[in-house]
């Protein structure tokens, strides 16, 4: 039964990771359409830049923000320089681009911090929580740091006109033109935002798995599978998504195939969301007359 | 872009360039006999490597410029290839050249199962669902309980095989003569599929999948069988590269790999077929000047760092993208139909 | 009067194809302009034209300022609005919502609060449906949401793209009795694109003719409503 809760904290531990990856992915999917290969290598890249300002004496609350603003104003960046010129190119362009983005991003860490793993400090103290070995603090806080986050985007999006803005651009470009809205700015924000969120994933894993410019891949993956499941389009379903999708992981891994299958697990997920139940189980079906 | 697929069929004095173009990588391979190099084998083995990129992206290309299916998993069904090679080479006792046919029906069987879940799945998540089969294969391969067969995180390694009925040539020799055919063949193949009425649906597919359907073309049987002969054309360069290389592991077969013949594809030039040969020799130029190309921008540009490959594969990408889509084949078709517009005023 | 828009030689083009030739048009400050026409004249291109949402060429002024290279959103916060045809409802939003973006552009947040409170005066049914999902109004409502949305941008210049479609008569005649409220209390311009010309002509105080892509004859209102020949070549009725 012990080794049971721990599986479940850990899942929700990893949970909470997937989740923010997830949730970027959303940001990115909602206001464009597109899925954002890049954003688990931009996570990783923003991370390195936390462990160099850490490295260099800054504390770490100090770094955690300064990232998480340059994070944002490089997404924002991203989207006004690389992917904006490309609003009306095929599919195909913009898979490109992303993947471009991927080996940039992933060359460029290794070439300026080599490939060799680093330690990445975490705020949270590894100490058992209750004494009992289930749950510790670490775990306790990855978690806390992703519903904060939730919440404070929900805050944004529900009760701030430029989050209903956002929402508006999302939704029907042409008639939140209409309504003034600057949707090729929104975009941008949208992209600041998925990169923002995504630099908090990467530095709340980081701890976790060890620093190393491959650091996210699976962990995409995995996001991947989160926000589909919970339904790309859908921001707390993809955080529910990624929590489940921690959760199963973790629980296949220990009690059917083990963990040196997960990857595959996680294929099995994404194919399977993907043909069974495209919306995922929290997408909403927006009722719509003609 | 369908105009430029249907441009290298029909003119006639192409089919020579064509021809002249693979005499001239026949002979090649002949200049060993002069030359006494002891770098030569190592050009030799670049050669392959070369067709075998070319085979690879010949496969990507018929998927994704022809049929307008994205992949990002091809490096899967290289694996696969690689793979069903060596196991059949290593415990079955298949002799080498016997496995390319059967690793082309083995990936044709991959692709065509993937290509049934793929049906559903259009542009990015298309691209989404291959791009987790490229991650997960790896791990899968390393996967104990298989081990036995494929030797697990080490690989499996192969005898290099020697040229059969006592020919005078070298092995690295004869494996480019075997590499060049396989390339001729599928090539060949390709261009005839191309051609013909199943060609004429495959683009149609691509370029109005509605209307098509509508046609009464079979779409859904047309892109599963795309997508199984795609995942069998890279396969045999999988298996080729078995082969060649002797040697099969895990952490060959990355997404990094399918990253490759993407570029390959944009460099060349997406329906291309030239562009597919032209892609697969850029990717090998590239891998292997990357440390020059890496000294001269450290040098050029006062750069702290040394540049990595993939660095350089990225920027160019999106060069690409911006500037020249339709890649180094569809630039030289643009400049050749404007100084073809040039001679005709003057 | 002045005028508050002069739109001169306004073409434009959906892809290669031209749409609209030289349309020259002004709407004088409060008066109501009706572009009648049959299917394919040129009517809703020329309001997206206006709007800068098409390829187009040729001058537009709105009160004096040269606007013809301004993007939609910059024309929009200049007091043009534009009720799009098929009404451009945010369909996943709740009619409050949809209402709200418009304070995402309002300087003066007190004055868009009243303008709230105003628009539930012309259409207290919104009111009553202010937290259900705009998706789910009737066409008709969706119909005043659009409108309504328009005014709470505060606009001096509304620009209507068939308020009368797809809907039951009764409740077209609603929208076009508050449409005249709006016009009067408000001051605001308008400029109405529409199929049903009776109707448009009792709005209207000034009409102008489109066939395919040029204007064939204007003037004032009473002048088509007078004239028979005219009315039965090109309005049919």
């Amino acid at each position: 039964m012990d080794f049971f809760i721990q599986q479940i904290a850990a899942g929700l531990t990893n949970g909470a990771i997937y989740a923010c990856v997830a949730l970027g992915l959303v940001m990115i999917y909602v206001s464009t359409d597109h899925i954002n290969f890049a954003q688990g290598e931009m996570a990783m890249f923003a991370t390195y830049l936390a462990w160099a300002m850490i490295d260099a004496g800054l504390p770490y609350w100090v770094a955690f923000g300064a990232t998480l603003l340059i994070a944002f104003a490089s997404g924002l960046f991203i989207q006004r320089v690389i992917l904006k010129p490309l609003e009306t190119a095929p599919v195909l362009a913009l898979v490109v681009c992303f993947i471009a983005l991927l080996s940039i991003f992933n060359a460029l860490a290794g070439m300026i911090w080599s490939f060799t793993i680093k330690q990445f400090p975490s705020p949270f103290p590894r100490r058992d929580l209750f004494g009992n070995g289930l749950v510790s603090a670490q775990q306790l806080g990855v978690v806390a740091v992703t519903l904060v986050m939730l919440a404070a985007l929900t805050v944004f999006f529900r009760y701030t006109t430029l989050g209903l803005a956002m929402r508006a651009a999302a939704q029907n470009a042409t008639s939140a033109r209409l309504m003034g809205v600057r949707v090729s700015w929104m975009l941008a924000l949208g992209w600041g935002l998925a990169s923002g969120i995504g630099s908090i994933a990467g530095m709340l894993v980081a701890p976790i798995v060890f620093l190393d410019p491959n650091m996210m891949t699976g962990i995409l993956v995995y996001g991947f599978a989160g926000a589909l499941v919970g339904g790309i389009g859908n921001p707390l379903g993809a955080v529910f998504g990624g929590f489940i999708v921690g959760v199963l992981e973790n629980l296949v891994g220990s009690y059917i195939i083990g963990n040196e299958l997960k990857l595959s697990f996680a294929l099995v997920m994404v194919v399977g969301v993907l043909l069974l139940k495209p919306a995922g189980i929290f997408g909403r079906v927006i009722v719509k007359r003609v | 872009m369908a105009a430029m697929a249907h441009s290298w069929a029909t003119k006639a004095g192409i089919g020579w360039v064509a021809a002249i173009f693979w005499v001239i990588l026949a002979v090649l391979p002949l200049a060993g006999f002069v030359s006494d190099s002891p770098s030569f084998d190592y050009y030799l083995f670049m050669g392959q490597s070369m067709l075998i990129y070319a085979i690879s992206v010949l496969g990507l290309n018929l998927l994704i410029g022809f049929n307008g299916q994205i992949s990002l998993g091809h490096s899967a069904f290289f694996a696969i290839g690689a793979y069903a090679a060596a196991i059949l080479m290593n415990f079955g006792g298949v002799p080498y050249w016997l496995t390319l046919p059967m690793a082309a029906v083995i990936c044709f069987g991959a692709g065509f199962l993937f290509g049934f879940p793929a049906l559903k799945l259009e542009g990015h998540y298309l691209a989404l669902a291959t791009f987790t089969l490229a991650i997960a294969v790896p791990q899968l391969l390393k996967y104990k309980a298989i081990a036995g067969w494929t030797g697990g995180v080490g690989g499996l390694l192969l005898d290099k095989p020697d040229p059969p009925f006592g020919i005078p040539l070298s092995a690295d020799q004869w494996l480019y003569y075997l590499c060049l055919a396989v390339a001729m063949l599928l090539f060949w193949g390709v261009f005839n599929l191309l051609r013909g009425r199943s060609g004429r649906a495959i683009m149609a597919i691509r370029d109005h999948g509605m209307a098509a359907g509508t046609m009464g073309i079979d779409t859904g049987l047309y892109k599963t069988v795309t997508f199984g002969i795609s995942a069998g054309i890279t396969g045999v360069a999988g298996a080729l590269s078995a082969i060649t290389i002797a040697y099969v592991a895990p952490d060959s077969f990355t997404l990094q790999l399918s990253i490759s013949f993407l570029v390959g594809l944009v460099v060349g030039g997406i329906a291309s077929l030239p562009g597919c040969m032209i892609g697969g020799a850029f990717i090998v130029i590239v891998q292997n000047s990357s440390q020059s190309i890496s000294d001269w921008m450290k040098d050029t540009f006062a750069l702290r760092y040394d540049v990595p490959a993939w660095a350089i594969y990225g920027t160019l990408l999106l060069l690409l993208m911006f500037f020249l889509p339709n890649g180094i084949a569809g630039g030289l078709a643009l400049l050749r139909a404007r100084l073809g517009r040039g001679s005709a005023k003057s | 009067m002045a005028a508050l828009l002069e739109v001169k030689g306004l073409s434009a083009w959906y892809g290669q194809i031209r749409a609209l030739f030289d349309l020259d048009l002004t709407i004088e400050q409060g008066g109501v302009t009706a572009l009648l026409g049959a299917n394919g004249a040129g009517k809703t291109t020329s309001l997206r034209a206006i709007c800068n949402m098409i390829r187009r060429a040729g001058t537009t002024i709105m009160d004096g300022t040269d606007i013809s290279r301004r993007t939609t959103e910059d024309i929009v916060r200049m007091g043009v609005a534009h009720v799009p045809e098929g009404r451009g409802t945010f369909v996943a939003l709740s009619v409050e919502e949809n209402l709200r973006l418009a304070f995402h552009i309002r300087r003066d947040r007190k004055a868009a609060e009243r303008d709230m409170e105003k628009v539930f005066t012309y259409f207290p049914r919104l009111k009553e449906r202010i937290h259900q999902q705009a998706g789910t109004l009737s066409g008709g409502e969706q119909q005043m949401l659009a409108v309504a949305r328009a005014l709470m941008l505060a606009p001096r210049l509304m620009l209507l793209d068939e308020p009368s479609f797809g809907l039951a008569p009764l409740i077209v005649q609603e929208i076009f009795r508050i449409l005249r409220r709006i016009n009067e209390d408000e001051k605001v311009s308008m400029l109405i694109v529409e199929q049903n010309a009776a109707l448009a002509l009792e709005l209207a105080d000034h009409v102008y003719l489109l066939e395919t892509g040029r204007v064939v004859m204007s003037g004032p209102s009473a002048m088509v409503k007078n004239d028979e020949t005219l009315r039965k070549a090109y309005l049919g009725y």
